[in-house]
């Protein structure tokens, strides 16, 4: 009967999805209902052939399927990603990468800079957090994931997401909202995904056997939440019509600025910090086998740090038509915002307390303690940024962007690297990883990458503040837009260049990985050991 | 540290652990957003400012389209050397019917909230086509494209009313003769042209924008970048200290 209802379901799905690519208003809106087609289609016949089946039998230990498949897409679209960027920052340097004439402008910077954004951020950091979250909460509350297949769902939907925003950037389909360019019906999509993924997160934390809550799980219900809130406010508009991707915002200029960045900065201060600071406080400790540091630490700057990231929005909008009260205030809390981050970080370093010396001889490790040594030093820069006069410099210059990437480089990066090494012997039943070496050199190709990526754009952001302000003796400007364009060449090219190193670090870690999935060097299979039941 | 001994009640009990994370989380966005809508001096009172051109209006959606605003601000700060540079600085009144708003966060290329009028249509075509060919220096991509690409015009009513659902004061006679306006904007003889003036303002710049006879997108993305930062009518204009 289930079966029954889910093929008449997605039957549905299949006849609407034809009846808008018939009706569609222009290009990605078509290609998105196509995609719906296929996807839906393909699940419908599959589940035609499912009718009459009996009942699966039902599985109880640890469900780890839907992990093995989040790491695997965190390993894909970390990749993707990170070559869109190596390519679009090489298209900075050399315009005719762009290849405008050959491909019609699809593949134009304007374009490709949110398939990027959207890539690292969503595609691979998501993954990394969906994935490690399920892991993190089933071990956490020695309990299965909640809500049987909706994990599944959850991770499928997630990947359908993906796919849906790519097509529709490159086909010219945004709103134009930073991190948040998918059109309307991808964000309603998005939205019953991310409810689904909070009924499996909470519903597992409500079926545990441990009676506390583990401080991962806190940030992770935290960055959950919060992200559904901002998700939904940051993406109010109005379509145009069903039967397009247009839709125009609900509010305007300043209004709709200050929603933004609101927003903007907190796909930040959740997804990238405080979802993955719960990353931190599961792998970290498990990694150098140590109990976190400081529990009252854990509390304080929990409590803090979700309650102020959410006001640090205003100091993107420094010296802007933003009314000044609303500046002020966003700076002030910008600032205090250095407090509880460094809480984090310090819980996080102090961990190691007593295992220091496992650095010589744990590139895993190792790995873990520069993404946290990151963390502390991208949320100085940050705080410091917020600073209306250093702000009046830095705003608009590629010191955003190496602000960026050493807190999205070197603390998600890392970090995420950290928990694949320490996931994939474990989710595919091995004794260890195929090789430390490997480990060793993708340490050192990213953090000399993050290095150079970032230096160059400090250097380069900060030359090119001080030349548009730059006026002589009679008051009159120095510098012609174009002059700082030319200054910043061999910048651009360094920086891009230290975005090769990160890529050719992750594609060694990526054969590094598959090599040990695949049991290479090693005997037999430790299975019987690692899946302890949890029910 | 008596009062983090409680916390276990928090950590024992996931709903109150979400409730109260949700009201934490809640709390800034409420107190920073919410007030602008209420504020009266959070826009600015000043002359000049119209909704869009359809035309405009068409010429905007390719610049969102285009992912213009990843490279370009339209956000002059009050800096001497942003107003020496690019001129008056920007008013929130100025982006009052920006859905979205343009500002932009980064200056790959200058900023534009005053490009209008700055250079000629020919010069723009030139650029948008060919960028080195009128700045050696420039590492803009190449939107020869939109010269040869028809400009839809078929869905322009819907266009505008949606935009009229989210507070743009399109009225229904300016809807209705939405086509119309459009391409009177291309040719200030045409017989259109009386209605285009009195919907909008007479001010309004009206000729072949990309200077072929063909209707494409370069003409209503050079309207668009023609209009920037010109409506406003600054001799009027008279900064509030209080805002």
């Amino acid at each position: 009967m289930q079966h029954i209802i889910k093929a008449v379901l997605l039957g549905a799905i299949v006849l609407a999805a034809a009846f808008a690519t018939n009706f569609a208003r222009d290009l990605s809106y078509q290609v998105s209902a196509i995609v719906i087609i296929l996807w839906a289609g393909y699940l419908f016949i599959r589940e035609i052939g499912k009718i009459g089946n009996p009942p699966a039998p039902v599985e109880t230990g640890y469900m780890d399927g839907v992990v093995r498949a989040g790491v695997i897409a965190t390993v894909f679209w970390g990749i993707t990603g990170f070559t869109v960027g190596v390519w679009i920052a090489f298209q900075l340097a050399f315009p005719d990468l762009n290849l405008s004439e050959l491909t019609h402008g699809y593949l134009n910077f304007g374009r490709l800079r949110p398939l990027h954004t959207s890539a690292v951020i969503f595609a691979f950091g998501g993954n990394a957090l969906i994935a490690t979250s399920f892991y993190v909460v089933q071990r956490t509350s020695a309990a299965r994931l909640f809500g049987g297949n909706l994990a599944w769902f959850v991770f499928w939907g997630y990947q359908l997401f993906i796919v849906l925003a790519a097509l529709s950037y490159v086909l010219g389909a945004s709103q134009s909202r930073e991190y948040a360019e998918p059109e309307w019906y991808i964000d309603i999509w998005l939205t019953i995904v991310w409810v689904a993924y909070l009924v499996v997160f909470a519903g597992t934390i409500y079926k545990r056997k441990e009676p506390h809550i583990y401080v991962a799980n806190w940030f992770y219900l935290a960055f959950i939440i919060t992200i559904a809130m901002l998700h939904i406010v940051n993406n109010l508009a109005v379509p145009v019509s069903i039967f397009g991707s247009k839709s125009v915002s609900l509010f305007s200029g300043v209004q709709d600025a200050m929603t933004q960045w609101w927003y903007g900065h907190n796909a930040v201060g959740f997804f990238l910090t405080a979802g993955f600071l719960g990353m931190m406080y599961y792998f970290v400790p498990k990694q150098a086998n140590r109990p976190v540091f400081s529990y009252k630490l854990s509390i304080v700057h929990f409590w803090a740090l979700i309650f102020l990231y959410i006001w640090a929005g205003p100091h993107h909008l420094h010296y802007t038509a933003l009314p000044d009260w609303a500046q002020t205030l966003g700076m002030v809390m910008s600032i205090i915002l250095w407090m509880p981050s460094w809480g984090g970080m310090i819980n996080g370093l102090m961990t190691l307390s007593g295992a220091w010396d496992k650095l010589r001889t744990d590139p895993v490790l190792r790995i873990m303690v520069v993404s946290i040594a990151f963390y502390g030093m991208s949320t100085f820069e940050g705080p410091m940024m917020a600073i209306k006069a250093v702000n009046s410099l830095s705003h608009y210059t590629d010191w955003t962007i190496g602000h960026v990437h050493s807190g999205a480089l070197g603390w998600n990066g890392m970090i995420t690297f950290g928990a694949l090494y320490f996931l994939v012997p474990k989710l595919w039943f091995r004794e260890r990883l195929y090789s430390d070496k490997l480990v060793n050199y993708h340490f050192w190709l990213a953090t000399i990458g993050i290095v150079l990526y970032a230096s160059a754009m400090w250097v380069s952001g900060i030359m090119e503040g001080l030349m548009w302000r730059e006026v002589d003796a009679q008051g009159f400007l120095v510098n012609a837009f174009s002059d700082t364009v030319v200054a910043k060449f061999s910048l651009l090219v360094i920086r891009g260049t230290g975005g090769l190193f990160f890529l050719t670090g992750a594609l060694i870690m990526a054969y590094n990985l598959w090599k040990t999935a695949i049991g290479a060097g090693e005997a037999t299979p430790i299975k019987a050991a690692s899946s302890v039941p949890a029910e | 540290m008596g009062i983090l001994d409680k916390h276990g009640v928090i950590e024992r009990n996931a709903t109150l652990l979400m409730v109260l994370s949700l009201v934490v989380v809640s709390i800034g966005g409420l107190v920073e957003i919410v007030p602008l809508f209420y504020l009266q001096n959070t826009i600015e009172d000043v002359e000049g400012m119209r909704p869009y051109t359809p035309l405009e209006l068409t010429g905007r959606d390719i610049y969102v389209r285009e992912g213009c605003y990843v490279c370009h601000s339209q956000m002059i700060r009050p800096m001497r050397d942003e107003v020496e540079r690019y001129g008056h600085y920007s008013l929130a009144a100025e982006s009052q019917y920006d859905h979205p708003f343009q500002w932009g966060s980064k200056r790959t290329g200058p900023d534009l909230a005053r490009v209008g009028g700055r250079y000629s249509d020919e010069w723009h075509v030139d650029h948008l086509s060919a960028p080195r060919s009128v700045v050696p220096e420039s590492i803009m991509p190449q939107y020869a494209f939109l010269k040869r690409t028809a400009l839809n015009i078929e869905y322009i009513e819907d266009r505008l009313i949606a935009d009229a659902m989210v507070g743009v004061p399109y009225t229904e006679v300016m809807i209705a003769s939405a086509k119309d306006d459009l391409l009177a904007q291309l040719d200030p003889y045409s017989d259109g042209i009386d209605s285009l003036y009195a919907n909008y303002d007479e001010r309004v710049v009206a000729r072949n924008f990309d200077g072929q006879e063909e209707l494409t997108e370069m003409d209503a993305l050079i309207a668009y970048l023609q209009v920037l930062g010109t409506m406003v009518d600054f001799t009027t204009f008279e900064p509030v200290a209080s805002r």
